[in-house]
Order: C-alpha cells, then sequence, then structure tokens
C-alpha cells in the first residue's frame, strides 16, 4: 500500500458524559484531515470504566490516521481500540465429515462456548444427504491476537466429534 | 569425481545416464539384488537394458559395487522407514572408508539424521541430500547458503497430492477419480498411501527440521494429515470463498506439521499440478519462494549431481 492510499478505520473511544467531549473527541480528527463516515454514540451503554462508548468510522492515510490517534490520545481522548479490523480477526477454515450426524448446530456452539470466538457464517454443502459425508464453510470472528486460541478451540472440537479440520494457512506465518 | 550408485530405480539410471555431462564416471551400479562394477566406468545403455529385459543390473553383487574404488556413493535405494535400511547402512559404508555419501534416499536423513552426522564427523567424507528434499529444487543449498538466517520454512513438498488436488478444484472430480486418472498417468503409485497420507511430504518437513534446528527429529515428531478421500465439496467451498486446498508442510518454532490447508486460490502456495514450492522465512530479507519440479528421474538426478559438484577434494 502507497503512503497516499485512503482506507477506512474504525476508532474506538471513551467519553466522560459531559458536555462538549464528543466535540472535542472529533476536533483532532477533522483537523488532521481524516474525513468522518460515522459516528455510533452508545448512550445508556457504559464501559466498564462508567465511560460512554464512542464508535467512530473515518477515511484517512495512513500516515494522517497515526497522526489522529495521536491527537487524540494528547487531547485526553481515550482510545481503546484503533485501527482497520483491530476488532475481530476473521479466519475461515473448512470442516469435513458426518456433519449432520454429528450435530452441526452443537459443534458451532462448542466453538462459541469456548471463549474469545464467535461463528460468522456458514456454508454447508451435503451433496450426499444428511447421512453421508459433508463439508461445511466457517468463518470465525476472534478477539485480536487469540486466532491462535481459536484455532486451538476449533482443533478440539474437530478432534472429539472425529471430523477433519482444514485450518487455514496464515499468511503472516511461518 | 568417480561415483558408485545403489539404486536403480528412475533416479539411480538417471544419474548414471547423466553423469558423464558433469564430468564425472560412474564405477559402480547396483540395484537390490545385482551389480556391476567396472573401473573404467560402466556403460549406461547397457545396464538400462539389461535392467529392463532381465531385471537385473550386472552379474555382479551389491557388496561389490560398495567395495569399489569410488569418490562418491549415490545412495538412490527406495525410501523406508524406521532403520532406514539398506540406505543408511550404504551410507555407513561410505563414510567408514572416508568416501563422500550423496542421498536420494529420504529414510536415512529423515529417521536416523543425528546418527548419519556422527558418522560423518568421524569421516573424511561429507554427507549431502538436496535431492531428498523437493526434487530439482534447491532448497537445502539455498538454506545452507543463508549461513543459518532461516527461520522457518513452509511448502508444497508432495507432486502426487498437489496433482490430486488441483484437478479435483479445477474439475470438480471425485478423489476416487482423480486418483484413478493419477495412477494411469503414472503420478501415483498403484499404492498411493505414501503421498496422500502425507508421509512423504512430512519426511522432507523433517529433513528441513533437522537442518533448520540442528535437531534430531523423525518422522515420529511430525504431526500428519493427508488428503485421502477428502470430499470434492470442501474444495468447492473452498473455491466459493476464493480460497483452495493444499497439502501443506510446516516447519516453523521447532514443530513440524503436514495437512491439508486453506490457501488463497490465486496464492503463492497454490501451485497446480505436480509442481513443488517452498517458502523460506529468512530473519533479515523476508521471505524467499522456491518452485520448480519436486520429482522425476532426470529432476531428482540433477539435485544428486549438483551436490556431487559442491563436495570437497578427499584428501
Amino acid at each position: 500500500m502507497s503512503e497516499t492510499d485512503v482506507r477506512s478505520y474504525t476508532v474506538r473511544l471513551e467519553l466522560v458524559d459531559e458536555p462538549g467531549e464528543l466535540l472535542r473527541a472529533l476536533e483532532p480528527i477533522a483537523n488532521n484531515g481524516g474525513n468522518l463516515l460515522s459516528i455510533f454514540h452508545e448512550r445508556g451503554n457504559l464501559t466498564p470504566r462508567g465511560h460512554i462508548p464512542v464508535e467512530v468510522d473515518l477515511e484517512a492515510t495512513e500516515t494522517q490516521f497515526e497522526t489522529i490517534v495521536g491527537a487524540l490520545r494528547e487531547a485526553g481522548v481515550n482510545v481503546i481500540q484503533a485501527g482497520a479490523e483491530r476488532y475481530s480477526e476473521e479466519l475461515t477454515v473448512v470442516l469435513v465429515g458426518h456433519l449432520v450426524a454429528t450435530d452441526l448446530s452443537d459443534t458451532l456452539r462448542q466453538f462459541t462456548e469456548c471463549g474469545g470466538v464467535s461463528v460468522g457464517d456458514v456454508s454447508l454443502s451435503a451433496p450426499q444427504g444428511t447421512e453421508g459425508e459433508s463439508s461445511a464453510r466457517l468463518r470465525l470472528e476472534a478477539i485480536e491476537g487469540q486466532t491462535g486460541d481459536a484455532l486451538e478451540t476449533a482443533r478440539t472440537v474437530a478432534d472429539e466429534k472425529g471430523l477433519r479440520l482444514i485450518e487455514p494457512l496464515t499468511e503472516e506465518g511461518p | 569425481m568417480r561415483l558408485a550408485v545403489m539404486g536403480a530405480g528412475a533416479v539411480g539410471t538417471a544419474v548414471l545416464e547423466l553423469a558423464g555431462e558433469y564430468g564425472h564416471d560412474v564405477v559402480g551400479v547396483a540395484d537390490s539384488s545385482s551389480g556391476v562394477v567396472e573401473d573404467g566406468g560402466v556403460d549406461p545403455d547397457g545396464v538400462v537394458s539389461r535392467k529392463r529385459k532381465r531385471g537385473i543390473v550386472g552379474d555382479g553383487t551389491p557388496e561389490a559395487v560398495l567395495g569399489a574404488d569410488y569418490d562418491v556413493l549415490v545412495e538412490a535405494t527406495p525410501t523406508t522407514l524406521g532403520d532406514a535400511e539398506p540406505g543408511f547402512s550404504h551410507v555407513e559404508r561410505a563414510l567408514g572408508r572416508d568416501r563422500h555419501a550423496v542421498l536420494a534416499n529420504k529414510g536415512p536423513v529423515a529417521e536416523r539424521y543425528d546418527e548419519v552426522r556422527a558418522l560423518e564427523a568421524d569421516s573424511g567424507g561429507t554427507v549431502l541430500f538436496e535431492a531428498a528434499v523437493g526434487g530439482a529444487i534447491p532448497i537445502l543449498s539455498t538454506i545452507d547458503d543463508l549461513n543459518g538466517q532461516v527461520a522457518a520454512a513452509r511448502g508444497v513438498l508432495n507432486g502426487t497430492a498437489n496433482f490430486i488436488l488441483s484437478r479435483m478444484a479445477a474439475e470438480g472430480i471425485d478423489y476416487e477419480h482423480v486418483l484413478a486418472e493419477a495412477q494411469d498417468l503414472g503420478v501415483a503409485e498403484a499404492d498411493p498411501a505414501f503421498d496422500v497420507e502425507g508421509t512423504d511430504a512430512a519426511l522432507k518437513c523433517v529433513i528441513l527440521a533437522n537442518v533448520l534446528y540442528e535437531g534430531t527429529y523423525t518422522l515420529a515428531d511430525a504431526e500428519v494429515e493427508g488428503i485421502a478421500d477428502l470430499p470434492g465439496s470442501a474444495l468447492e467451498l473452498a473455491a466459493e470463498d476464493g480460497r483452495t486446498i493444499r497439502l501443506v508442510g510446516e516447519v516453523s518454532d521447532g514443530n513440524v506439521r503436514v495437512g491439508p490447508r486453506l490457501v488463497p486460490e490465486n496464492g503463492t502456495l497454490a501451485v497446480s499440478g505436480t509442481l513443488n514450492i517452498v517458502q523460506l522465512e529468512t530473519n533479515h530479507a523476508g521471505r524467499l519462494n522456491i518452485s520448480g519440479r519436486g520429482a522425476g528421474g532426470p529432476e531428482t538426478a540433477s539435485a544428486v549431481l549438483a551436490d556431487i559438484g559442491r563436495l570437497p577434494e578427499l584428501s
């Protein structure tokens, strides 16, 4: 990516419930060349520290974005997460085996119960009907930095159910 | 150099036929039951024709070839697991006589690496085995050139499995049908287990781990899953998402894993047909990709002969 490429970012801020706070948080974005796309102000929903979470979508170049995050922090605005796709990391896996006979919905529930993982969408292909072997593609969403744990969970669940798990090869690896 | 070639399969006979082009003389050739020794150099055509017509390479014994006056023993007998015999003993004999050993056979360096290295340490000879990993692709010599700066490696190291997966994805044909097609084409063996169960790829990864981590890995240390009986639906679902499935071997953080993995459909690792590819992760220079033919007689023989060119003069 070149330095002048504009991309979209999501910033999650924590604001104190006082008048003018939101404006104070948005100024560093506009002042540093960021283009505001949307603001989601979750009034009534408090963070564990008793602050109001605000989600801001904006467009900027990578350099501008770094300046914006710096300026927000300098202005005393608490930036919880900043970046593109930092909310969650996605990984796609394919499960193969007697998915229906081994209760696919239970399999999916086990994935999510282990924590840190949610199942995005599921595509099932069962060309031999529900009796034969089938395949399912699962999009898993994991908290940033926890894709390793998510995969470990998927491996354990697949192993217990006698299913084959086809893992993604991470681009960053080996 | 004067070569003794143990093994008269596709690789052994290709070494015999190509050695002259590289300036070497083959003074002995053996298969599992027969041998021929000619101090002035054996006649490649005679050996090949005897092997084809009578199933022997000559009227001598393999033992006579092991005792011949050679500089380099080329170990090209079939890969065996566990004790890696008879390949291991052949290498042991050569090193015991202070001669070099060049292997195309994976067994000794995958299953008894530390023993091979110990024998080499006590010998005037050197052991090289480029041909054992990735056929014609210069993987081990590249790692050697990089002076310990390769942190990890991964890749597609079995052409048979890759052929099956790429055909299944391209044509939407079942595993059984593609396997039968591969067997007709000579891409898969009559007993394809070694390739489709991931054993062959795992042995190559074990050798890579031994080289990268100066370890004593064996097949038992590898986590191995094959591609046998993979349903076409798995490849279809992957394709809908812009991905495909490849049998990928990974050597990183001291671990060896081989299994089917989802990779981007047009990504670097998604080589098609019988091609192999290896990616080396270097400490200071990012990733290196090297791809090429991972099997075949002349291809593998070219790696054997390249190794012979790297050997030091025997004192």
